[in-house]
């Protein structure tokens, strides 16, 4: 079963931002790990990067198949997950912390707001598994 | 909510049981992975074992006089070689030389063979053997309903299997079968596989299926068994460069292309397709299936174009991370003139141009 933690929220695209101050840190869903099955590797942007919400700011393949990585929200790089560079299995084992992928420094905090709870995410989910 | 439209095996129940993640496999619900998740799974097989519910595959037994005359005409390999209990790797051939399939024919006796050919091709391979038996004095049975299929791979099977079995099964060479007992139940117990490992395949009643898997798994748990899904089998025959019909070869592509000119036996008299294998076989090839491993970081997926000096090439048949050899590898067809092992030639992945080079094949060959 994937888990759905409430401190973060989460976009249709299956990526989670937690909001620490003026900076979220970003990663993919426990669904999204679970659909893509092993990660083999993940491409990341360079730190200074700037991103406007929904645009690629990478790309993450496994052993069967691959996705881009879209950014909730708009903002400047400011670090990216190194670990992931040798270790992208902490995509899989820890999609919430340690498979984190970038931290950005929000424009618009506010962007945050138009995003998914942790239970209208889990309703999408659930909704996207019935089709 | 699983769909009512696919096609289940006997180990259905089993697989989704154990966690195993089920797709539309070919039209069948099959286990893609287990919770384990491919990469263990795939290692698993190379370093231990790994058990495969493959009983969507397709069986057809040919019997009679010429049973064998039948066979001979169907396929480029020569069936007159096989002796009773002995398994050949074969295809049946379109008159252009392509593959209708590729299929293993095992011999029970000198007018009775076992064909097992690939699950989305079984009920096309039976009605091509139907429709060219005329001539032939032989019955022709599609008994792909009779058998669950399950593959025990990878080097510690035969120390898992043994306790379960009636007969010497390190008396069973590869690519060779015998009937015996597996825990009282009787199967076809054939030393063959899909992965590139030592190993064997059983075939027997669906009525036991769930048994015997639970038994060979609860029996190989000491040893790190492990039950494994179609994607790590994917991945391990690719890294032994077993060719994969509707990705590598197909009715498009000619048996010599496939690199298969080892199974074209053109002395052994006349067989669907010859005159045009001979024929290209005489001018030449023009396109050859190789393998390659990636130079540049990234994976090339199937159906990937291929540059060779800039130009399209052709396309990646079957490209994979290879778990156990920790590289990107693939196979393609590629214009002669590159298929030489080292030649550098380029993939567009998703738009980005990398460096591929041609490697010898297998990518893996375990140590026998």
């Amino acid at each position: 079963m994937a888990a759905y933690p409430e401190d973060i929220q989460y976009t249709k695209d299956h990526e989670w931002i937690r909001v620490q101050g003026d900076t979220g840190i970003i990663g993919i869903t426990d669904f999204a790990q679970e659909q893509l099955g092993d990660v083999v590797h993940v491409q990341l942007p360079k730190v200074g990067e700037k991103f406007s919400a929904r645009d690629t700011f990478g790309e993450v393949e496994s052993v069967k198949t691959f996705s881009e990585l879209f950014t909730p929200v708009t903002g400047e790089v400011t670090a990216v997950n190194e670990a992931l560079a040798d270790s992208p299995e902490l995509v899989n084992s820890s999609p919430y912390n340690d498979g984190w992928m970038i931290k950005i420094r929000l424009n618009d905090p506010g962007e945050v707001d138009g995003l998914l709870s942790s239970t209208e995410y889990e309703d999408f989910v659930e909704s996207q598994k019935e089709e | 909510m699983p769909n009512t439209q696919l096609r289940k095996t006997a180990l259905n129940e089993a697989h989704r049981r154990a966690g195993g993640k089920m797709i539309d496999f070919g039209g069948w619900d099959m286990p893609i992975q287990y919770p384990a998740g491919t990469l263990e799974e795939h290692l698993r097989v190379r370093t231990a074992a790994g058990l495969f519910d493959v009983s969507h595959m397709g069986e057809i037994e040919v019997s009679g006089p010429e049973a064998l005359a039948l066979l001979q005409s169907l396929t480029p390999n020569d069936a007159a070689l096989l002796a009773d209990g002995q398994i050949q790797y074969s295809v049946l051939t379109t008159p252009s030389g392509t593959f209708v399939d590729d299929i293993l024919i095992h011999r029970f006796g000198p007018d009775r063979f076992f064909l097992c050919v690939n699950a989305s091709n079984s009920d096309k391979d039976f009605a091509w053997i139907c429709d060219h038996r005329a001539k032939f004095d032989v019955e022709v049975k599609n008994c792909s309903a009779n058998y669950t299929q399950i593959a025990l791979q990878g080097p510690k099977s035969l120390e898992i299997l043994q306790p379960m079995a009636d007969v010497d099964l390190s008396a069973i060479k590869y690519y060779w079968f015998t009937n015996g007992l597996i825990d009282g139940v009787p199967a076809i117990i054939a030393r063959t596989g899909y992965t590139g490992e030592d190993g064997f395949e059983l075939y027997f009643d669906p009525d036991e299926s769930e048994r015997i898997w639970e038994k060979i798994l609860e029996a190989g748990k000491p040893s790190g068994l492990l039950p494994c899904g179609l994607a790590a089998r994917n991945t391990l025959r690719l890294e032994a460069k077993m060719a994969l019909y509707g990705n590598d070869i197909d009715d498009t592509t000619t048996v010599l292309e496939a690199d298969l000119g080892r199974i074209c036996k053109f002395n052994k008299g006349d067989f669907i397709g010859r005159d045009h294998l001979l024929a290209q076989k005489q001018s030449g090839l023009t396109r050859k299936l190789v393998g390659f491993e990636m130079i540049d970081k990234g994976i090339a997926r199937d159906h990937y174009p291929i540059l060779v000096e800039g130009r399209e090439a052709g396309i990646v048949t079957s490209g994979s991370p290879a778990p156990f050899l920790k590289k990107n590898i693939g196979l393609a067809y590629l214009p002669i003139e590159s298929t030489g092992i080292g030649t550098h030639f380029e993939i567009d992945v998703r738009g980005r141009k990398l460096a591929a080079q041609v490697v010898k094949t297998p990518f893996y060959q375990r140590s026998k």
